[in-house]
């Protein structure tokens, strides 16, 4: 039974995610990763971390992919689309790609094949426990919280001060513009 | 019945070479950004594989902070392809050159 559940997921996280990289409409690859990202956020519930796969959904699903989706609407990329469809030019680079991908696939298959993991410890209360976790989060790992928590609040900050429109934007823009033709 | 551990680290390697090939040969900056974040999430996942193996909880502790910095490097760069956008009116990575030579 776990093992169905484990191959039915697995596969959609797999073909979802190769819909991420090969759609060439950014909102259809926006809207796969949500597929892939709940995949395996079930993979996470599977191997014992609910909490991880409740965070995986609220974080991922919930807020990285709308702002996505944001950005993807508010920059109306449909005008731009037809740029990524040019790739058949680069063959040469998306081969390289996609063979150093597989390469790297394969090896870590071949190490796993070669390697004896230690066996698997029997999945206890304490390791699915949210107290525990949450303990430990806060007593051991105080510090990396306290600077994750820094770090969030600068990205806000960042994000605000970059993504805002300039106060002169109207002489930034002709001047971009006038200098557009004289590039090399 | 039990999933093996090397599965997910399988299906984990695969995820993560799926999105490496795509971050490198996609030329949209939010595709590539998409294909980033499914290497972070195929990450996790080994993360969360090796917590359960070894039964320490230190994994998932981990992917807690990836969680936290990816969050922050999606906002930040998204903030930039704007900025990008309004100056060059694109986001194909190979028209944004602005820092190339």
């Amino acid at each position: 039974m776990e093992t169905v559940i484990f191959l039915i997921f697995a596969a959609l996280a797999l073909g979802s995610s190769l819909v991420v990289v090969a759609h060439k409409n950014p909102i259809y690859s926006t809207m796969s990763l949500v597929l892939t990202l709940f995949s395996v956020a079930v993979l996470f519930v599977m191997l014992g971390a609910p909490f991880v796969g409740v965070l995986q959904v609220l974080i991922y699903t919930g807020a990285i992919v709308v702002l996505f989706l944001f950005v993807i609407m508010l920059l109306n990329l449909q005008r731009t689309g037809r740029d990524d469809s040019r790739m058949a030019g680069q063959s040469l680079q998306i081969i390289v790609a996609l063979g150093g991908a597989a390469l790297f696939a394969l090896l870590i298959a071949l190490a796993l094949s070669r390697t004896s993991l230690p066996p698997v410890q029997a999945l206890t209360a304490d390791m699915v426990s949210l107290k525990l976790l949450s303990r430990q989060l806060f007593t051991e790992y105080l510090l990396p919280f306290e600077i994750v928590g820094l770090l969030l609040l600068v990205a806000v900050i960042g994000a605000t001060v970059v993504a805002r429109r300039p106060p002169q934007a109207d002489t930034t823009t002709s001047y971009v513009e006038s200098t557009k033709g004289s590039e090399p | 019945m039990e999933v093996p551990i090397q599965w997910y680290l399988l299906l984990a390697a695969a995820l993560f070479a799926i999105g490496a090939a795509g971050a490198l040969t996609r030329r949209n900056g939010i595709s590539i950004f998409l294909s980033i974040e499914l290497m972070l999430n195929a990450a996790n996942l080994t993360l969360v594989a090796y917590s359960r193996l070894l039964a320490v909880r230190t994994g998932q502790l981990v992917v807690f902070f990836v969680l936290a910095v990816a969050a922050a490097e999606a906002a930040v760069g998204l903030a930039l392809f704007i900025a990008v956008f309004r100056q060059r009116h694109t986001i194909d990575v190979n028209r944004i050159n602005l820092m190339r030579w």
